[in-house]
């Protein structure tokens, strides 16, 4: 059978099933309200235009938040790759800086910069610098001898041998690690906007939340969800996919 | 000499810290356009001295001189091949046999250069292609192309046709040859195979393994194209096993002591 059509099939009996239980009372409408809850929360949010304004808003911090962590996350992988020592004292590091989710930093970050945005975007740039970071180390330290090899042999050393052989031959790993920064940045930005201020996703769910309107969180999450997925399949799956096979790692 | 290889020594310090011999007073000229094979069993440094000749690879002593001058480092005067093609999978086949020709000239020029030698190896056709929907042998023609494109008085290649079925080899020997008499390139020639040396070389330098040395110097007096002196290779091709069987013979022996050590 076609995925899309299981896919259909197996939303379809998801929502009857929500859709039943609501009505049947099987739940309080406040522990899970009905999906027609849901949808009217969702209108009324895109109708007022306040889910627009969050959407822009976290969009805006997650393009900067990203842009700077793409940055600094394959400077970091550059030099960590190409310098020993600094592999061994500041690689350390990233790896214990990598294990910790980048939303504790958030009280040190209100600290720094007040509760406002650039607190949040520090929190998004410490999400999904270091993934970067060590992703595009590995594709540095990965690629073949035989490229570098064989690029000396035609004349190309040091800063063109960088450029021409050793950046693009690790490309596959700096696409995944733009995913997985991308991925980590978005969870940061939610959980951010939820323990700080609007407007934002993350803002107007925990503001829902205070308020009981447990519709418009759901609605919410669903958003986030949707948005994760589409980011993910259809942008970066889709790079990915292309770039590992245009360098003959999938056929 | 158009090359001088003059005592070249090559020591590696294996994992006990030892020094081990793997190239010993190698001496060898190679006069212009002549076509050289370095044969030997595996393990005899035939890799490792083209390696330095290219170099990839410092010797330990002496000095390799090619046209009047020392070599210290990888240079265009100097194509090679290696046994995989080595072709960059982002680049196209043109722009791949373009590579080594950016500095030097414009777009233009290298792109008609890089098109010359794609059409000697016969890939006119597959210039927009990437390396991965060409099949092995098409790969290290491209390879080829490559290496010729740079213009280099010497050709480097490290058993080329190692990786490839027989049918696509012979085919590829046959274009070598053809190319090499176009060109009149300098090439040394790495391979473990007596046929194939004895088919493609003026001159079949034999080494020897543990150190590695030159055992035998042998001149190829059989007229091209050499399929029509069949009894005379395989005459020559028996009088080198003949000589070969002794050190293989010693690789192996070794190996088995080494076993029963353990």
């Amino acid at each position: 059978m076609n995925p899309t059509i299981k896919r259909i099939i197996f939303f379809a009996v998801l929502i009857t099933f929500w859709y039943t239980g609501s009505k049947l009372e099987w739940w309080l409408p406040i522990i899970l309200p009905s999906p027609e809850k849901v949808l009217e929360a969702l209108v009324i949010g895109f109708e007022d235009k306040t889910l627009i304004y969050d959407l822009i808003a976290s969009f805006k911090r997650l393009a900067v938040g990203l842009g700077i962590s793409l940055v600094i996350g394959s400077a970091l992988g550059v030099l960590l790759a190409k310098s020993k020592t600094a592999d061994e004292t500041l690689g350390t590091v990233v790896l214990a800086l990598q294990s910790v989710p980048s939303i504790v930093w958030l009280p040190l970050a209100i600290m720094w910069f007040g509760m406002n945005e650039k607190a949040v975007i520090f929190v998004v740039v410490l999400g999904g610098t270091f993934v970067m970071t060590l992703n595009l180390r590995m594709g540095i330290k990965n690629v073949s001898p035989l490229y570098i090899k064989a690029a000396r042999t035609m004349g190309s050393t040091g800063w063109d041998l960088f450029r021409r052989v050793i950046f693009p031959a690790s490309i596959p790993y700096a696409v995944t690690g733009a995913r997985l920064a991308w991925a980590f940045a978005w969870r940061a930005l939610m959980a951010g906007e939820l323990l700080s201020t609007g407007p934002g996703l993350g803002y107007t769910l925990r503001y829902a939340s205070d308020f009981g309107n447990m519709a418009l969180v759901i609605g919410v999450m669903i958003i986030i969800g949707v948005i994760g997925t589409i980011v993910d399949q259809l942008i970066f799956q889709r790079i990915e996919k292309s770039v590992l096979q245009r360098w003959g790692l999938e056929s | 000499m158009f090359i001088e290889i003059n005592n070249v020594h090559k020591q590696y310090a294996d994992k006990n810290n030892h020094q081990v011999d793997i190239l010993k007073d190698i001496n060898l000229g190679v006069n212009k356009g002549e076509f050289v094979s370095i044969l030997g069993p595996s393990g005899c440094g035939k890799s490792t001295l083209l390696s330095i000749v290219a170099g990839l690879t410092p010797a330990t002593g002496g000095e390799i001189i090619a046209d009047g001058k020392r070599i210290e480092k990888p240079g265009k005067d100097r194509g090679m091949v290696f046994q995989q093609a080595a072709l960059f999978p982002w680049l196209t086949v043109l722009e791949n046999v373009i590579f080594p020709l950016k500095k030097e000239m414009t777009k233009k020029q290298a792109e008609a250069e890089a098109k010359k030698y794609l059409q000697m190896v016969q890939l006119g056709n597959y210039i927009s292609h990437y390396p991965h929907e060409l099949s092995g042998g098409m790969q290290q023609r491209v390879a080829i192309a490559r290496a010729l494109a740079m213009n280099p008085d010497i050709l480097l290649m490290d058993e080329p046709f190692g990786a490839l079925d027989e049918q696509t080899r012979s085919r590829l020997h046959d274009q070598l040859e053809t190319i090499w008499t176009e060109t009149q390139k300098t090439i040394l020639f790495v391979t473990h195979s007596i046929s194939e040396s004895i088919k493609l070389s003026d001159r079949i330098i034999v080494m020897g393994t543990k150190p590695g040395i030159i055992l035998k110097d042998i001149k190829v007096d059989i007229p091209r194209p050499r399929q029509q002196h069949k009894k005379a290779m395989v005459e020559l091709e028996e009088y080198i096993m003949g000589f070969l069987k002794k050190e293989i013979d010693k690789v192996v022996r070794e190996e088995l002591a080494h076993e029963s050590n353990n």
